[in-house]
């Protein structure tokens, strides 16, 4: 399946795309995650998305509602299912996959 | 205690669990402010061990604690606790305990790249300071291996976390899986090294018994044995009970058997309080019958008493008793004497000893039966139930509770040799055995041993009557030792023995009396006989004198006549009279 399939079906499911990033501070994970994202999101998704970043070190809280233990996490709230990645999204294949913007082959 | 001696104290700062039993084999708790390791197989209490010294910390100490979730959701953990009688969401909405459930799903989860677990640490900490906790479970953290693929990570964040409780100065369980041939089955034990508790849930012959060990505690003190511990609708609680020592005091009082006649040959009074006393003997002696005098005898005096049955139900002990004319029915409502009736088999020997323990600890009896002992023996090998008497004795000793044993003897072996093992572990031992003789079977009761009591030496015949027992001496004699029927015909050929000495002797008491009274009689006749010739000779003795006289003046005449005329007249006088 070629990528670019892959963002037209999911472009027909949901117009927008809603991605958290959680972090924890301005730590090099979390500003390196947070480049990668952009850099991912503006090469895939070509504008039909919303990057929301949480501090949990502001708003602990938050952590609870999305099942948050690792530092660095990208969540996919919508569209549908639910996807969460970890890490600092170094690797942009895997970041594809875990965004099912490509295939697990 | 003032602050200057507590500072002097090197002993370590220490957080009372709560737990019964264990604060006493660690000496006073976890070591505060560091993280304990609880591990154990699925299924051996982790989870309910790190709840209850967290609800214990919220109720008692005034702690107030967070538990982290990772196998059981908040609704679950709630749900199970309530049958403890605790209620979690009422603690919650307290403030008082904080409840976070973190779910770890390997298939939801992608990873790439540098991550680290400052979430988990986020979460903790905001629910540390939001409520002051003082205390934290983590239960179970290994569930996080499962969840993430680099276990180097994994390791490295475990690492820092332990050392982020210690410095957040928070009393911490941990829990985890006990691995094969290691406490952990992911190595927690290199990071948490402060105190480790191991729980152990074996099963042996059928029969259960949970097992608690403090592995290791840093700076401390602590019981080194295999505990056994109890889950209950009160929760969990540890026994302590192999570190009491021979240090139980004696006291001089004594207690009365119930039996008057056992008390007489026990130097009048009975037992001494706070002593042990084996009643053995075949089946169908009479042990429960004296056990019951005896629990009878303290009801009276309005003592406590707990009867722990393990062969038969209190209904058929107290019906039982009754043909006997002992009522043991007021006392039970009274709350006076408290039955408990378990089977042997139905737990294993510690477990029973935790059970006693327990009930004794709740009722505070002064005298405890045991009806019989002779079920728990068979559940172990002969070291296993020493020990277990020894420490029960002990522990019965040290709160100067009288305690009586039944044991059960089997036909055909000797009685003194199979008990050999536990008489010497008490301290009187009364013997009852079935007398064979006539064609017929007697109760004989005899006391091998009373230690610190004069007692008697002779065998008794016991008998039941329906107002109770009842000892008769037994005869011996030239016929051997008689006992029944045998008994009764003998006393009563001694009795007619005894009406025939006794008529010989009255007989030989009135042929002594008509000897007396002829004699009497025949002094009476002497005397009569004697004043009569008296009498007799009297009068001849004066009409003798009066001849005399008569003569006298005779010759005075004749003397006169002669110097008158011739004088022939007297001589023919003094022939006459010659005559």
């Amino acid at each position: 399946m070629s990528v670019t399939k892959a963002r037209k079906n999911s472009e027909t499911q949901s117009d927008k795309w809603i991605l958290r990033l959680y972090v924890a501070g301005q730590t090099p994970k979390c500003i390196a995650a947070f480049a990668n994202l952009k850099k991912i999101c503006a090469e895939y998704l070509d504008g039909h998305y919303q990057i929301e970043i949480i501090d949990l070190l502001e708003n602990p809280q938050l952590a609870r509602g999305d099942q948050i233990i690792a530092i660095p996490t990208l969540v996919r709230n919508l569209p549908e299912p639910m996807r969460k990645i970890i890490g600092d999204l170094s690797n942009t294949e895997k970041v594809l996959i875990g965004l099912d913007l490509r295939s697990r082959t | 205690m003032s602050k200057a001696s507590e500072r002097d104290r090197p002993a370590l700062a220490k957080s009372r669990t709560g737990i019964r039993g264990l604060d006493e084999i660690t000496f006073g708790g976890l070591p505060r402010g560091r993280p304990t390791l609880v591990c154990g197989r699925a299924g051996c209490g982790k989870t309910l061990f790190s709840v209850e010294f967290l609800i214990h910390g919220v109720i008692d100490y005034d702690e107030p604690g967070v538990f982290v979730a990772f196998e059981e959701t908040e609704e679950d953990l709630t749900k199970n606790v309530a049958s403890l009688g605790y209620d979690l969401a009422e603690l919650c909405r307290r403030k008082k305990l904080t409840i976070d459930y973190i779910r770890v799903e390997r298939s939801e989860i992608e990873e790439t790249g540098e991550y680290d677990l400052e979430g988990l640490f986020v979460r903790l900490g905001h629910a540390i300071d939001s409520i002051g906790a003082k205390r934290v479970v983590l239960d179970t953290i290994e569930a996080i291996f499962s969840g993430f693929q680099n276990t180097n990570i994994l390791r490295a964040e475990l690492r820092r976390l332990f050392r982020w409780l210690k410095d957040k100065g928070v009393t911490a369980v941990i829990t985890a899986e006990q691995g094969d041939g290691t406490l952990t089955r992911h190595g927690l034990e290199e990071y948490v090294s402060d105190c480790v508790i191991l729980l152990d849930h074996r099963v042996r012959d059928q029969i259960s018994t949970r097992r608690l060990r403090v592995v290791k505690y840093r700076g401390s003190s602590h019981g080194t044995n295999e505990y056994p511990f109890l889950i209950d609708e009160q929760g969990i609680s540890v026994l302590p009970i192999t570190s009491l020592g021979l240090d139980h005091k004696a006291s001089s009082e004594r207690v009365s058997t119930g039996i008057d006649s056992l008390d007489q040959m026990l130097g009048g009074k009975g037992f001494y309080r706070g002593t042990s006393i084996l009643l053995s003997g075949t089946a169908g002696t009479g042990k429960t019958s004296i056990a019951a005098h005896f629990v009878d005898a303290a009801c009276r005096r309005g003592e406590r008493c707990v009867y722990f049955s393990s062969e038969e139900s209190p209904a058929q002990v107290t019906r039982n008793l009754r043909s006997i004319g002992l009522d043991l029915e007021p006392w039970i409502k009274k709350g006076l004497l408290h039955f408990d009736a378990t089977r042997p088999n139905f737990n294993g020997l510690e477990m029973h000893l935790l059970r006693i323990h327990k009930l004794i600890d709740q009722i505070k009896p002064t005298i405890a039966v045991f009806d019989p002992l002779s079920g728990y023996l068979t559940l172990g090998d002969s070291l296993e139930v020493k020990s277990m008497l020894t420490r029960l004795l002990d522990y019965l000793k040290g709160r100067q509770i009288t305690s009586i044993f039944n044991s059960l003897v089997e036909g055909g072996h000797s009685e003194l040799q199979s008990e050999i093992g536990v008489s010497s572990l008490m301290d009187s031992w009364i013997l009852l055995r079935n007398l064979e003789h006539n064609g017929e079977r007697n109760r004989g009761l005899f006391i091998l041993k009373a230690r610190g009591i004069a007692h008697s030496n002779q065998i008794r015949e016991f008998i039941l009557t329906d107002h109770g027992v009842e000892l008769k001496d037994v005869y011996v004699g030239t016929e051997g030792v008689l006992t029944g029927s045998a008994r009764a015909a003998q006393e009563a050929r001694e009795k007619a023995a005894a009406q025939l000495r006794r008529e010989a002797t009255e007989r030989k008491k009135r042929e002594l009396e008509r000897k007396r009274r002829a004699l009497d009689a025949q002094i009476v006749a002497l005397r009569t006989q004697f004043e009569t010739e008296a009498e007799e000779l009297q009068k001849e003795i004066s009409l003798e004198a009066a001849r005399e006289q008569v003569l006298e003046t005779e010759r005075l005449q004749m003397a006169q006549l002669r110097s008158g005329n011739g004088g022939t007249k007297p001589r023919r006088e003094r022939n006459g009279k010659g005559a």
